[in-house]
């Protein structure tokens, strides 16, 4: 959905993610370095947590409202919410609106905010109008499709255009890109067998490009492509799309 | 050919076969990589494909938002062409129904064309016990049922075995001499079933669609077989779900656009049936009798549900199977039950009852694919979420005991951490700390997750520790 606006959001708050917060910082360091390039000084609302997603897909649907409602009440006062997180992005956009009767405050202050939350190439291309944001990075990058990134979002060109636009960067389009790399949340580990056999097969498909790099806008992938990818004792990282953004080598 | 009980309570038990058997796997991947390629390639075709499935789901929720009376309206006019219908509020009275039918006409041998909806009854089981033989008719469900297995796809009931396989199969149970050349295996089964057309006393089919306006069957096939089990023999039995009728004739064209591309990458497929009534007196060809089983078995149940109704929109084409990527490494006997993939793990637990499939609801990483795939647009993943509700987690993965009481523990516990960011900041401390102090040196050692991928060495602050 594309939201373009030729003015620009002026309190914008980062929405790190509670697996970006926790367990990849430097994700959330080099978000808020690619959106200051960008002409956007992003703060950390600090009292962040989750999106709720995880209760979510367990189906436990009353704790996924009362932390999404958390979140609502933490991101509400901003213009624009950014996520360096497909699924997370999409959980706020397209799942947790719904998370509240349609009679309910809630449910339209939900939507409201959902209409501003974007994951962060979404909100670099689409709501800013940018494409490039400098930087350079060394090496040919595969890029995969975050599941709810693609289909929920339906983001697929931005990541890409913005790497088209980091100098030295090569993009190679591996088979499969939009194939599930088999994280899925608890699925990962409650169906470990079909799970791994997913991400092997993902795996094959980076190594297959020659790439020396696998870029994605979700960590949760990324973490079980280079999960995999250590065990094979491969050389090639894994990056989020904000790192290759940032310029990190 | 004993009856086969479901497992759909033991997917992933089924699951880890599966995956075991390094062969199947390969077959499978190959075999749905195929069917996906000709999707992609057969609605490339078609630049109106969007508007085509938008279509579908209309006429089909226009269908299902009056059921009642586009039900009655079909029955009115099957009437009128000399049909009878019958009602089956269930699978018992569906398979009494088609029993008694066949002992009150002497019927020996009944040739079956491919019917998932007969899978679901049982009715091969049910002849059987009443000494009526069955007789499969479609290549591939003729081949599951030389091989006394169960179909593993929808569309394609033997997708699981190879030219090899088939071979094999056929020099067992037919003394055939082997060979690898599919037009050879096909024309073997010809061969065979051909006789099996010209004795059989009874022909069951289902039907793709139902159409109120005229009474009319839709039923669409390559192979010709269900034009000579619902021809040849005397009495035509159509068993059809109640969700398969649509208002209108013209609705039709919509769906021979969208079906045969989405499952088998066909632009049409060899035949297309419309069967109206049996044969009239001025007919030469045609069954004297013809009987349409209209089938509920817990239809109009879903169908209640505003959640769940969605489900009930499937025109059973197949493309959700062939592109998910679980169905695509496990096959279809891990579902356990009559529909696989994700059709299966959404169908199976609404008619079993989540307590006989309670993991099919999580047997899914929910990526979506299918939901693109399909031609009527059902949001699967959104029924497995509302599935999902309905049996959570830990329940559902049946972990027990111990673990099933800290995993609810942690589920209340994780809500509460994340409604308060001290909450939340302090037990992210806690999580890092007892990650690295379960890494030994190396990568932290995470149930299930290590078996086959390293997990990331926790960080040392996290991003609002930075950056405070």
């Amino acid at each position: 959905m594309s939201t373009a606006s030729t003015s620009r959001p002026e309190r914008v708050a980062l929405f790190a993610t509670c697996l970006v917060d926790q367990f990849f910082p430097e994700v959330g360091l080099a978000a808020l370095r690619v959106l200051e390039r960008a002409g956007v000084r992003a703060e950390f609302p600090p009292g962040q947590t989750c999106c709720g997603q995880p209760f979510f897909n367990m189906g436990h649907r009353e704790e996924a409202r009362a932390v999404a409602r958390h979140t609502l009440e933490v991101f509400e006062p901003y213009d624009a919410v950014v996520l360096p997180s497909g699924s997370c992005a999409s959980m706020v956009r397209v799942f947790a609106p719904d998370l509240f009767e349609a009679a309910d405050p809630l449910h339209a202050r939900m939507a409201a905010l959902a209409a501003k939350t974007f994951e962060l190439s979404q909100f670099l291309v689409q709501r800013l109008g940018v494409t490039a944001v400098g930087g350079t990075f060394d090496g040919t990058v595969a890029y995969h499709d975050g599941c709810h990134c693609l289909r929920e979002l339906r983001v697929r060109d931005e990541p890409r255009r913005l790497l088209a636009g980091v100098a030295g960067c090569r993009l190679v389009e591996m088979a499969g890109s939009d194939a599930c790399c088999g994280f899925g949340g608890t699925f990962s580990v409650k169906f470990a067998d079909v799970s791994s056999a997913m991400v092997a097969d993902k795996v094959a498909a980076v190594e297959a490009t020659g790439a020396s790099c696998v870029v994605s806008t979700d960590s949760s992938c990324l973490m079980q492509i280079a999960g995999a990818l250590r065990r094979r004792g491969s050389a090639v990282r894994a990056l989020h799309l904000a790192q290759v953004l940032a310029g990190e080598r | 050919m004993s009856g086969h009980a479901p497992t759909s309570h033991r997917f992933r038990a089924n699951a880890a076969e599966a995956l075991a058997n390094g062969n199947q796997v390969r077959v499978l991947r190959a075999a749905t990589a195929r069917s996906v390629a000709g999707r992609m390639q057969a609605l490339s075709e078609r630049p109106d494909w969007e508007a085509l499935r938008v279509r579908a789901r209309e006429v089909k929720r226009e269908a299902l938002s009056r059921l009642d009376h586009y039900l009655v309206e079909f029955e009115a006019r099957v009437r009128e062409q000399g049909g009878t219908v019958a009602w089956a509020r269930d699978a018992d009275e569906a398979r009494r129904y088609i029993v008694d039918l066949a002992r009150a006409r002497g019927v020996r041998t009944a040739v079956k064309a491919k019917s998932m909806t007969s899978e679901e009854i049982g009715l091969n089981e049910a002849f059987e016990a009443a000494g009526v033989t069955p007789v499969e008719t479609d290549l591939g469900e003729y081949i599951v049922q030389l091989a006394g297995e169960t179909p593993s796809h929808i569309i394609l009931p033997a997708i699981h075995k190879s030219r090899g396989d088939v071979s094999a199969l056929f020099q067992r149970t037919l003394g055939t001499p082997p060979t690898e050349d599919v037009a050879e295996l096909a024309g073997i089964a010809r061969r065979v079933l051909r006789e099996r057309f010209l004795r059989a006393d009874m022909g069951v089919s289902g039907a793709n669609f139902a159409v109120a306006e005229t009474g009319t069957l839709v039923i669409v096939e390559n192979e010709g077989n269900i034009r000579f089990s619902t021809g040849a023999p005397r009495v035509h039995v159509a068993l059809v779900g109640i969700e398969k009728v649509i208002p209108r004739l013209a609705d039709v064209a919509t769906f021979l656009r969208l079906l045969p591309r989405s499952g088998t990458g066909q632009r049409i497929t060899s035949y297309v049936n419309f069967l109206n009534g049996p044969r009239r007196a001025h007919e030469d060809d045609g069954p004297e009798e013809l009987h349409v089983v209209l089938l509920d078995n817990g239809r109009s149940r879903i169908l209640a549900d505003p959640e769940a109704r969605e489900s009930l929109l499937c025109i059973r084409c197949g493309a959700c199977l062939n592109v998910c990527p679980v169905y695509q490494r496990v096959g279809g006997h891990a579902y356990g039950w009559v529909y696989p993939g994700p059709l299966g793990a959404m169908i199976t637990p609404q008619y079993l009852g989540l307590d006989r499939a309670p993991e099919l609801p999580f047997a899914s990483s929910l990526c979506g694919a299918c939901k693109d795939a399909c031609p009527v647009r059902i949001d699967i993943p959104r029924v497995l979420l509302h599935l999902r509700q309905t049996l959570r987690e830990p329940e559902a993965t049946r972990t027990r005991g111990l673990s099933a009481w800290a995993e609810k523990r942690a589920v209340a516990l994780a809500a509460w951490t994340m409604t308060s960011p001290r909450r939340f900041a302090a037990a992210g401390r806690w999580l890092r700390r007892a990650l690295r102090l379960l890494s030994f040196g190396g990568a932290p050692r995470v149930p299930g997750w290590s078996a086959t991928r390293d997990f990331p060495a926790p960080a040392r602050r996290s991003l609002r520790e930075m950056l405070s």
